[in-house]
């Protein structure tokens, strides 16, 4: 079973890399960019069938290690 | 003071702080591996050093702060033991739980390289009675991620309770703008936890503790440490 989570950080948490990537994409000539804030996707492969289960554990490793709770959230997708 | 240096591969500041150590207590540090479970018997002081603990991936100190002897140090602190985190332990205390807040990228994106002046806010505590309340010191700093943030009820508890004991500062004791070099929250250099037994701090004042090195205004931590355990004793 293939699962995705998507990490991204809080709003009002201060983006730096996101704000030069942005800087970036303006300099570069690529129009109608109001705003980037950046994050990480992990593309995670589970064994065993049951859909719930896995989004349980893969909730847990987000809480564990995947995320930052204090400054990200995360979304857990089943693919 | 007996202490034990954690050792993280990708870690590069254990000597510098295991020498630092000794000139202070005339004790050699046990030098302790990621995956112990436990501490050394009779430790008076955990130190997590600097450097680039698993490459930095994921988040500066996230995979160490999972590691085995993390637990041994989680309970260590909770019976009110010292610990200090210099750099990447700063984060890694930060990722583990043990005081508040995180690291995030320095505001200015760069990785900063240089001596910086650190204002000590308070002479009572055991990471601090080396020094004056409102002593100036001139330590090294080397991060790209030492942007201190929390939310905004964590920095007033941090604020009200006394806990930040290192602010960055010009060489004159001046907090402002211009001396926070990473921008961090209210130009927080160090904390300590709720207790006030777990001290980060980004700065590394185990670099300026030899006259070789130029300064000596790192020596103050490591002796007040020292003269906190005697007195303790």
């Amino acid at each position: 079973m293939k699962a995705r989570v998507t990490v991204t950080l809080k709003t009002g948490i201060l983006d730096p890399q996101g704000k030069a990537i942005e800087g970036a994409l303006k300099s570069l000539g690529v129009e109608g960019v109001a705003s980037v804030r950046q994050g990480k996707v992990f593309d995670i492969e589970m064994a065993g069938a049951d859909k719930a289960k896995a989004e349980a554990a893969l909730k847990d490793a987000a809480d564990k290690l995947l995320a930052n709770t204090v400054i990200e959230n995360y979304r857990v997708e089943l693919l | 003071m007996k202490s034990a240096v954690l050792v993280f591969p990708g870690i590069n500041r254990e000597r510098d702080m295991a020498r630092a150590l000794k000139l202070a207590s005339g004790k050699e540090a046990a030098m302790v591996w990621h995956a112990e479970t436990a501490l050394p018997k009779g430790i008076d002081l955990v130190v997590v050093p600097g450097g680039f603990s698993y490459g930095d991936y994921l988040r500066c100190g996230a995979i160490a702060a999972r590691a085995p002897v993390m637990d041994a140090v989680r309970d260590f602190a909770a019976k009110g033991g010292l610990v200090l985190g210099v750099c990447n332990g700063f984060q890694i205390l930060c990722e583990a739980g043990l005081l508040p807040g995180v690291l995030m990228r320095n505001a200015r994106l760069k990785f900063i390289c240089h001596d910086v002046h650190l204002r000590v806010e308070r002479s009572d505590t055991p990471f601090t009675r080396g020094y004056n309340a409102g002593q100036v010191i001139r330590v090294p700093v080397a991060h790209g991620e030492g942007n201190y943030e929390a939310d905004e009820e964590t920095l007033k508890r941090l604020e009200g309770e006394g806990r930040v004991l290192y602010r960055y500062c010009s060489a004159e004791g001046v907090v402002d703008e211009a001396s926070n070099i990473n921008g961090a929250a209210n130009s927080i250099a160090g904390i300590v936890s709720e207790r006030g037994n777990v001290l980060g701090m980004m700065p590394h004042p185990e670099n300026h503790v030899e006259d070789i090195m130029g300064c000596t205004d790192g020596r103050g931590l490591f002796a007040g440490l020292v003269q906190h355990l005697e007195q303790a004793a």
